[in-house]
């Protein structure tokens, strides 16, 4: 089934809002499942309150270098495109930050002198809630890379289900990972001139990766309507406006997704789904061939975790521990 | 010139709307505007551009495929699934490592540098910016907040600035992380949800990990009093001192819409708010 990606270029325009209702809104007609992709900031479980089950860890791989065998050649130093090995000295210095664990310094080593330690970037966290399927990432604390994490996670993904990928805000790397494939990106802004500004961005990114876009205008009635004039020009829908409402902003707030509360915005999300579906957002063409724009989605059918994360055997916690297990300090 | 650095782990909480409000109460500074992938810091300003140019991220593996003879040796060693079975090289994949370059037997691979964002500095009403853009489908973000830190310590020498102000992106990754290295200060700036809560706590762990003195303000904090609270009560326990409150004001928004600053609003109550939190910071600064 289709996969819908909710993302946004600014931050805290309500992704998170759009991706949990939608999820509950849905739920009892399609199978539905749940990917918080936001491994830097995952937000979804506060709303769903899920009961994980599995725990597993992100590894991407670390060089280390043997002083023994190290003869200071700076053979790796000259290898690396991201400056992440340097040789000081007699010393060869590996920064973990800048290493993307690509295994080039490991390959150009004339002395064998550099193994490859697996290093633990986040872990996947997977269970179910609400009657659904859900996962989450969660980058630790301290590390850079959020790819990796996302890209494990996306592997996960089930085609029989609807998928709902809440997005990370921004348009570098991992909002590019998380968007990468899916079939719809659902981009949540608000009337304002920030929202409007991060709106054309996250237009961009959709459009260079050939995914079609629908815009969802939250806080509407703050700010002004070019964010309205923009998607008019560009022929861009806007299948949901949100009010802004201080009751919606205080349910938000303590954690109540919005259709638990108020039940009369189902009907809403649902329409905002059939809306999507019938219209395939922007470049109506795609629905035709099943919204698969040319091209795309192939890696589907691969199965693999990255080979650069690489996957320790899952533990199971029981049912009982919540969503922060792993979670690191 | 010492800097503080605005972050909030959770998108959308007021970062650059406190860190222009700074922007106008502050002087003898320079503007950096680090949230590359969404930079906003330049709305509420009227930037004359000073001087500008391309950023070059990362590289990228392009093949020439009268030479590939579809060994599959780039395959074997890609970590990235950026080569398909087809041996064609996907661009969103593609890390820019080299590797498959380096095993190549016959050299159909090489890596070709590309334009990924681009730079600039300007004058502004408010003091000289810095600032960046990167480009649609870019990545590298990390690389191109380090390259407009760059650019702003050069204005702070060359204008003999006293003060860096530096709008960070959310989140806790690597643009975070690059914008968080040097930083004299942060400011952490949340909203009394249980998601600006969650956000904060690994933010602050971010910050703390790498070392850094962090102060805490709550934004539109009258939204909900009681989540208020309790963020207020973790700062304590957390020993993280709280330079003040923001009510919710919609006069934010309504400067925002004309590209100016709540504290140039005399009647609006978050600008009056952000001025107090202003005086605050200038007296805790002085020991940073």
């Amino acid at each position: 089934m289709i996969r819908i990606a909710i993302a946004s270029g600014k931050g805290g325009t309500g992704k998170t809002t759009i991706a949990v209702n939608l999820a509950l809104s849905l739920v009892e007609r399609e199978p539905v499942q749940f990917i918080d992709c936001d491994v830097e900031e995952p937000n979804a479980h506060i709303f769903l309150k899920p009961r994980i089950k599995q725990v597993r860890s992100v590894k991407k791989l670390l060089p280390q270098v043997d002083e023994q065998l190290c003869n200071q050649c700076g053979e790796c130093a000259k290898a690396c495109e991201f400056n992440a090995i340097a040789v000081i000295g007699k010393k060869v210095l590996v920064y973990n930050d800048l290493c993307h664990g690509c295994g080039l310094c490991k390959m150009v080593c004339p002395t064998g002198a550099i193994h490859e330690i697996p290093h633990e970037l986040g872990v996947i966290e997977a269970g179910e809630a609400r009657g659904f399927p859900f996962a989450q990432g969660l980058l630790n604390v301290g590390e850079a890379m959020a790819t990796p994490i996302i890209h494990a996670l996306k592997d996960d993904i089930d085609q029989q289900y609807l998928t709902i990928i809440d997005a990370p805000p921004g348009t570098g790397c991992p909002t590019i990972a998380a968007l990468y494939g899916a079939d719809i990106a659902l981009l949540v802004t608000e009337p304002t001139p920030f929202g409007l500004h991060d709106l054309k961005a996250a237009v961009g990114v959709a459009r260079s990766l050939g995914v079609p876009i629908a815009v969802v205008i939250n806080r509407n009635g703050i700010g002004d309507d070019r964010v309205e004039r923009y998607c008019e020009q560009e022929g861009l829908s806007i299948p949901l406006r949100i009010p802004f409402d201080r009751e919606i902003a205080a349910l938000y707030s303590e954690g109540t997704p919005l259709v638990d509360a108020l039940p009369a915005w189902k009907e809403r999300f649902i329409h905002l789904y059939h809306e999507i579906i019938s219209q395939g957002g922007e470049g109506a063409t795609s629905v035709a061939s099943g919204f698969m724009p040319d091209g795309l989605n192939k890696r589907r059918t691969q199965g693999a975790t990255l080979s650069a994360a690489v996957d320790v055997p899952a533990v199971d916690i029981g049912p009982n521990e919540g969503p922060k297990k792993g979670e690191a300090g | 010139m010492k800097s503080v650095l605005f972050l909030s782990g959770k998108g959308g909480t007021g970062k650059t709307s406190l860190a222009g409000a700074f922007a106008f109460l502050a002087k003898e500074k320079i503007l950096a505007d680090c949230d590359v992938d969404a930079a906003n810091l330049h709305l509420l300003l009227d930037p004359k551009i000073t001087s500008e140019g391309n950023f070059q991220g990362i590289k990228l593996a392009v093949k020439d495929d009268e030479k590939c003879t579809s060994c599959g040796k780039c395959r074997e060693v890609c970590r990235f699934q950026a080569i398909d079975e087809d041996f064609t090289i996907d661009s969103y994949m593609c890390e820019g490592c080299g590797a498959c370059a380096y095993v190549c037997p016959v050299e159909a691979i090489t890596l070709s540098p590309r334009v990924s964002g681009h730079w600039y500095t300007a004058e502004t009403q408010l003091g000289p910016l810095a600032s960046a853009e990167l480009y649609p489908g870019e990545e590298t973000s990390g690389k191109l907040v380090m390259l407009v830190k760059q650019k702003a310590y050069e204005l702070g020498k060359e204008k003999n600035a006293k003060l860096l102000l530096i709008d960070g992106s959310p989140g806790i990754g690597c643009p975070v992380i690059a914008s968080a290295s040097g930083a004299n200060l942060v400011i952490l700036v949340t909203e009394p949800s249980l998601s600006g809560l969650h956000d904060l706590k690994r933010i602050l762990g971010v910050v703390r990990h790498f070392g850094i003195a962090a102060y805490l303000v709550i934004n539109k904090a009258d939204i909900n009093e009681k989540v208020s609270e309790k963020i207020e009560a973790f700062a304590a326990q957390e020993q993280l001192p709280v330079l003040g409150r923001i009510p919710y004001d919609r006069k934010v928004t309504e400067m925002m819409v004309v590209g100016k600053s709540a504290v140039e609003d005399e009647e609006s109550l978050a600008g009056a708010a952000m001025s107090k939190i202003f005086e605050r910071f200038t007296e805790v600064f002085r020991d940073h």
